[in-house]
């Protein structure tokens, strides 16, 4: 099947999803609350995907994979957030890196191999784009990798690397050689067996707190075939960028979805206590689902473009493509501004029970992974990148 | 008996026109005067009596049309 007949969705969509959301009930939400508590990684959630080999469903059928789309992926990830935001985020980052593998390295024997040993095992992949001495532009680095006789050596510090510890193995931005500049970076794969890692800073954060996003100084070795096969500029511009932008939107949008939910929940249970009037909080619930579609609209949108791009597989569809790099950029901050105003209305509705820490209502964690969602890759460095395409843009 | 809390309910809360005397198990509500709003203020008086919550599915015209398929729904979701 050429990429060009794929279908935008995979027949099996609604027993996947279906299935997704059995595991949300059994193994994600009873954990969701110590896992926030006590910032530890979701096990139970994981062990759970993975059984269902969940792992890999992008990867292509001809791998082994269940070959989803990214509209399906999103979907699952909008599903497990409904659950808990921590585990849909570690769901989202380690699809990630698959699509980086699976769309630009598949021309690769290793990496067929390695795809192959992913569906089988289900390894848990991480990523280390930002640096120390660098911030959040990952379209920098200061590291390089050194290669000799076929092998590579690197060390990274990076302030962040999501799930460091409980991955198989992180996929790792430098530049492409000792005497390389900061822009000209390659995308490395670490095997976890391969690495030392040595704790940089902790994780306390506000919110997606079971991500265990601890900084590390990475040392590494392997073989050279390690190194994906394009330039990570590539790489960055057809998935890391869109891709991430796509999933992340995603799992804020499960969050809103169930923010809503609890406000609805709430009011119903409201206007059961004054039967033939229906509380005033009703008249936000209303106002606040114009919010929640608005969001929901952006988001399906974005995702259905994505796709389309993804299916023609055009050689300049992403490397020139300022018009779609903008609306990705618009997509990620509309999306984590509407997460904090639905969140936040939604508490409003639900009062001091949605204030409280310990009611049915209480929306608490989501309102802190909400305030996560504009400062992962700050709003304000993409509102930069997008100011300098507009003044080149002559069409809106 | 259920038929008749459920008849009481409806007699209080759907806001019907025609008069309760009238208003038999298998009665046509809509007709009666039963509308897509009111039919909310009926459904959450019936959650609240009966201590059920309709899913979404459960949220038709058909559920509601009478007495007698209100009394088949509450059934249905307290088994």
């Amino acid at each position: 099947m050429s990429a060009s007949t794929l279908p935008q969705t995979h027949d099996q969509l609604a027993s996947i999803l279906e299935q997704v959301h059995l595991i949300g009930r059994e193994s994600i939400a009873p954990h969701a609350e110590a896992v926030d508590r006590d910032a530890r990684f979701p096990v139970e959630a994981f062990d759970a995907l993975k059984s269902a080999k969940l792992l890999s469903c992008y990867v292509p059928e001809e791998f082994g994979g269940m070959g989803l789309t990214i509209s399906d992926l999103s979907r699952i990830c909008e599903a497990l957030a409904l659950h808990c935001g921590s585990t849909a985020m570690i769901f989202a980052m380690h699809q990630i890196q698959v699509a980086c593998i699976v769309h630009h390295a598949l021309g690769s024997t290793f990496f067929q191999g390695y795809i192959r040993d992913l569906v089988e095992k289900q390894y848990l992949l991480a990523s280390a784009t930002t640096e120390l001495g660098i911030g959040g532009d990952v379209r920098s680095s200061l590291c390089a990798v050194n290669v000799t006789d076929g092998s590579f050596t690197l060390e990274k510090q990076a302030p962040v690397i999501s799930y460091g510890e409980a991955a198989d193995a992180i996929l790792v931005t430098c530049r492409r050689a000792p005497d390389a500049g900061r822009n000209d970076q390659s995308h490395v794969l670490v095997r976890k067996e391969d690495c030392t890692l040595k704790p940089l800073s902790g994780w306390d954060t506000l919110g997606f707190r079971g991500t265990c996003s601890s900084g590390f100084t990475l040392t590494a070795t392997g073989a050279a075939e390690q190194i994906l096969p394009v330039p990570y500029a590539e790489i960055h511009a057809k998935t890391m960028h869109p891709f991430s932008h796509g999933v992340w939107s995603s799992l804020w949008l499960g969050i809103a979805m169930d923010a809503m939910s609890k406000a609805r929940a709430f009011v119903r249970a409201e206007a059961r206590k004054t039967p033939g009037t229906l509380p005033p909080s009703a008249l936000r619930l209303a106002e606040l689902d114009t919010v929640l579609f608005s969001m929901r609209g952006g988001v399906y949108q974005s995702i259905a473009e994505y796709n389309q791009l993804l299916r023609e597989d055009a050689p300049d569809a992403f490397t020139s493509n300022y018009g779609f790099a903008l609306r990705t950029n618009n997509l990620k901050i509309a999306t984590s501004q509407f997460l904090v105003e639905v969140v936040g209305k939604a508490m409003i509705i639900c009062g001091i029970s949605g204030y409280r820490n310990d009611s049915k209502f209480s929306l608490g964690r989501h309102l802190r992974d909400a305030y996560g969602a504009q400062l992962m890759v700050n709003n304000d460095r993409i509102l930069g990148q997008s100011s300098t395409i507009q003044v080149a843009m002559r069409e809106s | 008996m259920i038929v008749e809390q459920i008849r009481d309910i409806v007699i209080q809360h759907a806001r019907l026109s025609s008069k309760p005397e009238e208003l038999g198990p298998t009665s046509d509500l809509y007709t009666a005067g039963l509308t897509s709003l009111t039919t909310v203020h009926l459904m959450l008086a019936l959650e609240d009596h009966f201590s059920v919550e309709f899913p979404d599915k459960m949220l038709s015209r058909k559920t509601f049309e009478s007495i007698q398929s209100i009394s088949e729904a509450i059934s249905e979701l307290q088994s």
